[in-house]
């Protein structure tokens, strides 16, 4: 069914030596752009996020995976501010982030998307685009009101919109409400529009999920190039194949502790992890029973 | 009455002063008696008037406080010993005298005390003299005021939880926030005047038959108006102004039957009985908590037990959820739709005995109340509800030993407005997920 | 039947000091509800608090007019910030709860015998408009024709108000064209979204709340502008009949608050004239002439219904551009 089982998948570049010392979770980094430090979060009765260190490197991609309910898309409010933890310490890029509300968080530069996604519905294409860009003094009550003031800045920004919306291939669709995009489309403007921020660090929540598997290739492509421009990033998946392929770095969750971290191949072996995913199904091949990619079995 | 204008503008002052810290914080005690003309509220087609004496001789500066139906006026006797307070309806007003403005030594003296309860009369006036003599005034205390205010409290909160747990329950079930409730209330009351005022029924059997007819509006509403719009897929927003449409059509559909004025409901002048301190309850105050209390643990018992009852929880908890285990949610929500519209109904009655009276908009006047109920127990909660109103109903009794009584529901929406701030899922709700 | 007085009376609706109090009172809530999503049901209370900060400042405080608007205006802001601070952080039905009832408290302080010398209770306000009045650069006459009659001290009025909805509209026109407007229609989509790109959604709601708040105050002044402050007017039912009027012509557009407030005002006029007529003519029997004038207002409720129900972009909204989506 899938065209990306027929495409051979190019063996990507992969950054390593990003941890310190052996290899368990909590694992120091060489140079760490957010540090994690005894961080829960507890909804009555459920302890959904109780992470006891943990630190994502900087100018990598690492992907953080776990069964569902694990607690990633909290831990994930709770890293951007959407969300407060009951204890713990959190920091980025060595600044703590105790107390600092969800958009100073992102100004920044440490930008998300959303699990379920959040398309301006009734915004255009375009519009949903520019929203992101920073500098725009336009956006301050005051200059709105004279827009000699704030035109220059905004055809710069367009330009840039619109270069970020072509490597998308929505820029057919720039006039269009978004509400009238696909699902997946919606997925794609999502992280353009996040792109537009000039995020340091991007976290994406599922970035891939309910995305034609024909756009998939060009997704991972633009995730990787993210890492070339020298983003860091940091995303939630289910799909083993594209965290095979494109993570330098896998940080496993499962019941809102962090169970395993670890290059990829080395994560999938373990048995953790695979404990976690599988529970007793331990014969099955992770990558099939999680991505929605399925592999014939022989061509691993 | 026309203000002065003439005084000191340091006044001025001081209560501008005041009207901004009410705005952020009840105070009790700040309130001075602004000095007041021997007449009040002249522009009133109705008037209560007395004249205040002592052995024959008029006493000037005495207090006088006329209220009843959501309105109150005050004034001070003049050099004669006269007052006037026009009033806006025919109906029955409370009289107090305020007998902290008496000379030394003297007090009330007639049967009741300090305050009267008259009824204009077909002139449109009603004069109401004090009995006036030397003896101890009657000083209630504090604990005894308090206790007093407190049942009376529970009284209104009760009534005002008949109401409030319909509301939730609709909002739970559809996601409503239903302004015509309102109008559900002010239904009840209506049909119980239509039944036994006009149709001259026996009130036992009107108010049975009036809740039974207020459950059929439930239905009805549901059948021809909700349950379409849910069909066209209408949005929450959409559907509450929607609501708030059927409020003011159903409010001055009222008013065109019953008119602008009030009309009372039989027995509802039963005399008060002096139960111990400050408390005194008439037959029909004590019936009514007693029936509420029956009716909200049936209601209680209903919700928990029955199949029903379940579902409607289900139902609130989770809808796609609870329609996926094979719940009818639509016969559900119809009802939630008849139960509600029968609380409110019974409520509507007992309001109009609270009041007293019933009139085209009595269900309005509740409705900040009731929501302020249902807002603090957190919304869709039903207990959250019954519990929201017990607090709005003692709040609002008691805050009047504070306030002016014409400000009792201000510290009510107040301590919403505050509560939201503190806990914005409401006392019993819960927060939403994010992302 | 005198069809004349009730097609004079009727035109005399578009263009009067009620009419463009509704519509400024109707773009505030467009600020509010159309373009940032604000559920604001306390209308009434940004209009009273407009009508009697000018009342207030110039009989107990001896003010110019002017200065009092300025009182009004900053008063308003007050009210926004003491309503918005608490309040903006809810989710949509809380604010539409809280904001109907501060307007409610509002209303009973301004009713409430205890500040009598300063809000005349239920009595209201009268007697303000020396200072108005005596700015006026119209020499007595009377001006316009047919129904659109005026004299001088009206005409004032009438140009005060015209000048203040231009300007206002205006204003909004610029705003909602704005990178801030952007930021603004984005929030009323959904506000975490827009949180993510590092906007201060906080800030923007409130902004959005402080201008729509001076719209309405300004309303308020203009209500108050030809006669007097009447308590029993800023009631709940006149914060729905704003929002009739913004549901009419279409809430997330600018013009069409206005002409929704002018449709309103010349159905009420229209309907209060010929309905006690056709009483009086015996075309409407069994009822009172009282009745008759109740009806009215039964139709503005079914009418907003029906509005909501089969045209919720009101007459001047874009079908696509749906406020009300959720
Ligand atoms: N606001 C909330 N209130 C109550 N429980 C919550 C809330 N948010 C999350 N949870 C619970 O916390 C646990 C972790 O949820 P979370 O969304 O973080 O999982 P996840 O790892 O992102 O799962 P998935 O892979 O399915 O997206 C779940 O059991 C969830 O039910
Ligand atoms: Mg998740």
């Amino acid at each position: 069914m899938s065209s990306s089982a027929n495409t051979p998948i190019k063996p990507a570049a992969k950054t390593t030596g990003l941890h310190k010392g052996e290899i368990r979770p909590g694992v120091a980094k060489v140079d760490p752009i957010v540090t994690i430090d005894g961080v829960s979060r507890r909804f009555g009765g459920l302890l959904a996020v109780d992470v006891e260190h943990l630190e994502i490197p900087r100018g990598a991609i690492t992907a953080l995976i776990g069964p569902n309910g694990a607690g990633k898309t909290t831990l994930f409010n709770l890293l951007t501010g959407f969300d407060k933890p009951d204890t713990g310490s959190w920091s980025f890029s060595g600044k703590s982030l105790a107390g600092i509300p969800a958009f100073k968080v992102a100004q920044m530069g440490q930008v998300r998307t959303f699990q379920l996604t959040k398309a301006l519905s009734l915004l255009t294409v375009l519009e949903n685009m520019k929203l992101g860009a920073k500098d725009q003094r336009g956006e301050k009550l005051l200059y709105s009101l004279f827009p000699f003031l704030w035109k220059p800045k905004e055809a710069e920004i367009e330009a840039k919109a619109m270069e970020l919306l072509k490597r998308f291939k929505l820029d057919a669709k720039k006039d269009d409400f978004a509400a009238s995009l696909s699902g997946g489309q919606r997925k794609l403007l999502e992280m353009a529009r996040a792109l537009m921020t000039d995020p340091v660090l991007v976290m994406l929540d599922e970035p891939m999920a309910g995305v034609n598997p024909a756009l998939t290739q060009s997704l991972l492509e633009h995730v990787l190039g993210l890492k070339t421009q020298g983003m860091t990033v940091l995303f939630v998946e289910h799909d083993m194949h594209m965290v095979r392929h494109i993570a330098d770095w896998v940080v496993v969750m499962a019941e809102g502790k962090v169970v395993a971290e670890g290059p990829p191949d080395q994560v999938m072996k373990n048995t953790a992890v695979i404990d976690a995913y599988l529970g007793s199904h331990q014969d099955t091949d992770l990558g099939t029973i999680t991505g929605r990619i399925t592999l014939p079995k022989g061509k691993k | 009455m026309t203000p002065s204008r003439s005084q000191t503008g340091s006044k001025h002052w001081i209560q501008i002063g005041l009207l901004t810290t009410v705005l952020t914080l009840i105070f009790g005690g700040l309130f001075s008696t602004s000095a007041l003309a021997d007449e009040a509220g002249q522009d009133q087609p109705y008037k209560v008037v007395g004249n205040v004496k002592n052995e024959g001789l008029p006493l000037e500066g005495v207090r006088i406080v006329v209220s009843g139906g959501g309105y109150t006026e005050e004034t001070v006797t003049d050099a004669d010993g006269k007052w006037l307070i026009g009033v806006p309806e025919k109906a029955a007003y409370s009289v107090s005298l305020d007998q902290t403005t008496l000379p030394a030594g003297i007090a009330v003296i007639e049967e009741g005390g300090a305050e009267q309860s008259v009824e204009i009369g077909p002139s449109g006036s009603v004069t109401k003299n004090f009995f006036i003599g030397e003896g101890e005034r009657i000083v209630v205390s504090i604990t005894d005021q308090l206790i007093a205010r407190i049942i009376y409290g529970l009284n209104f909160g009760l009534m005002l939880g008949l109401a409030a747990v319909g509301l939730s329950l609709v909002f739970g079930t559809t996601g409503l926030s239903n302004f015509a409730h309102a109008e559900m209330v002010t239904f009840g009351a209506v049909a119980a005047f239509f039944l036994g005022g006009i149709l001259s029924m026996p009130i036992w059997i009107a108010i049975p038959v009036a809740v039974v007819i207020s459950g059929l509006l439930g239905w009805g509403l549901d059948a021809g108006l909700w349950r379409p719009l849910r069909r066209r897929g209408l949005g929450l927003v959409q559907l509450m102004i929607v609501s708030i449409g059927l409020s003011l059509a159903g409010r001055y559909v009222f008013q065109f039957f019953v008119g602008g004025g009030t009309n009372q409901l039989p027995g509802f002048d039963s005399p008060k009985i002096k139960l111990f301190g400050a408390t005194s309850l008439s037959v029909i105050d004590i019936a009514s908590m007693v029936l509420s209390l029956v009716v909200i643990i049936g209601f209680a018992w209903w919700l928990m037990n029955t199949q029903t009852g379940k579902a409607t929880r289900a139902i609130s908890d989770n809808a796609d959820l609870a329609a996926a285990s094979g719940i009818d949610v639509d016969r559900v929500i119809r009802t939630v739709w008849i139960v509600a519209a029968g609380l409110a109904g019974l409520s509507g009655v007992l309001w109009a005995y609270f009041r007293p009276g019933i009139k085209w908009d009595m269900g309005a006047q509740i409705l900040l109340l009731i929501f302020a109920a249902v807002t603090l127990g957190g919304l869709g909660t039903a207990f959250g509800a019954l519990l929201g109103s017990l607090v709005v109903g003692v709040l609002v009794e008691v805050s009047s030993l504070v306030i002016p009584s014409d400000l009792k529901y201000v510290g009510a929406l107040v301590v919403l407005i505050v509560i939201l701030l503190v806990r914005p899922q409401g006392i019993l709700g819960r927060k939403e997920r994010i992302g | 039947m005198d069809w004349l007085a009730i097609l004079n009376n009727t035109a005399q609706g578009i263009l009067s000091p009620a009419t463009m109090a509704f519509a400024l009172a109707a773009l505030g809530l467009a600020m509010h509800f159309g373009f940032a999503g604000l559920l604001n049901f306390g209308i009434a209370g940004f209009m009273a608090i407009g009508a009697y900060g000018y009342a207030i400042s110039i009989l107990t405080f001896g003010f110019e007019w002017w200065q009092g608007v300025m009182v009004s205006l900053v008063a308003s802001v007050v009210f926004s910030l003491i309503l918005g601070i608490p309040t903006l952080r809810l989710r949509g039905d809380y604010l539409a709860i809280v904001t109907i009832a501060a307007a409610e408290i509002l209303r009973l302080l301004f009713l409430t015998t205890a500040f009598d010398d300063i809000t005349g209770s239920a009595d209201g306000l009268s007697g303000y408009h020396n200072s108005f009045r005596g700015a006026n650069p119209f020499p007595e006459a009377d001006y316009g024709f047919g129904p659109w009659t005026y004299n001088s001290v009206e005409l004032w009025v009438l140009v005060i108000g015209l000048i203040t909805l231009a300007i206002c509209a205006g204003v909004l026109l610029l705003l909602m064209k704005s990178p801030w407007g952007r930021v603004i229609k984005g929030i009323r989509e959904d506000e975490d979204a827009v949180r993510a790109l590092g906007k201060n959604v906080f800030a923007y709601k409130m902004q959005a709340l402080i201008i729509g708040g001076i719209f309405g105050s300004l309303g308020g002044i203009v209500y108050a502008l030809p006669s007097s402050i009447n308590p029993g007017v800023y009631v709940t039912s006149l914060t729905f009949f704003v929002w009739t009027a913004l549901l009419l012509g279409g809430a997330a557009t600018i013009f069409g608050p206005v002409l929704g407030a002018v449709i309103f005002w010349v159905l009420q006029a229209f309907l209060s004239n010929v309905l006690p007529q056709l009483v009086s003519s015996g075309v409407l029997p069994f009822i009172t002439s009282i009745q008759a004038s109740t009806i009215r207002f039964i139709l503005v409720g079914v009418g907003l219904m029906l509005l909501v129900i089969y045209r919720p972009q009101g007459i001047l909204g874009d079908k696509k551009e749906l406020t009300f989506v959720k």
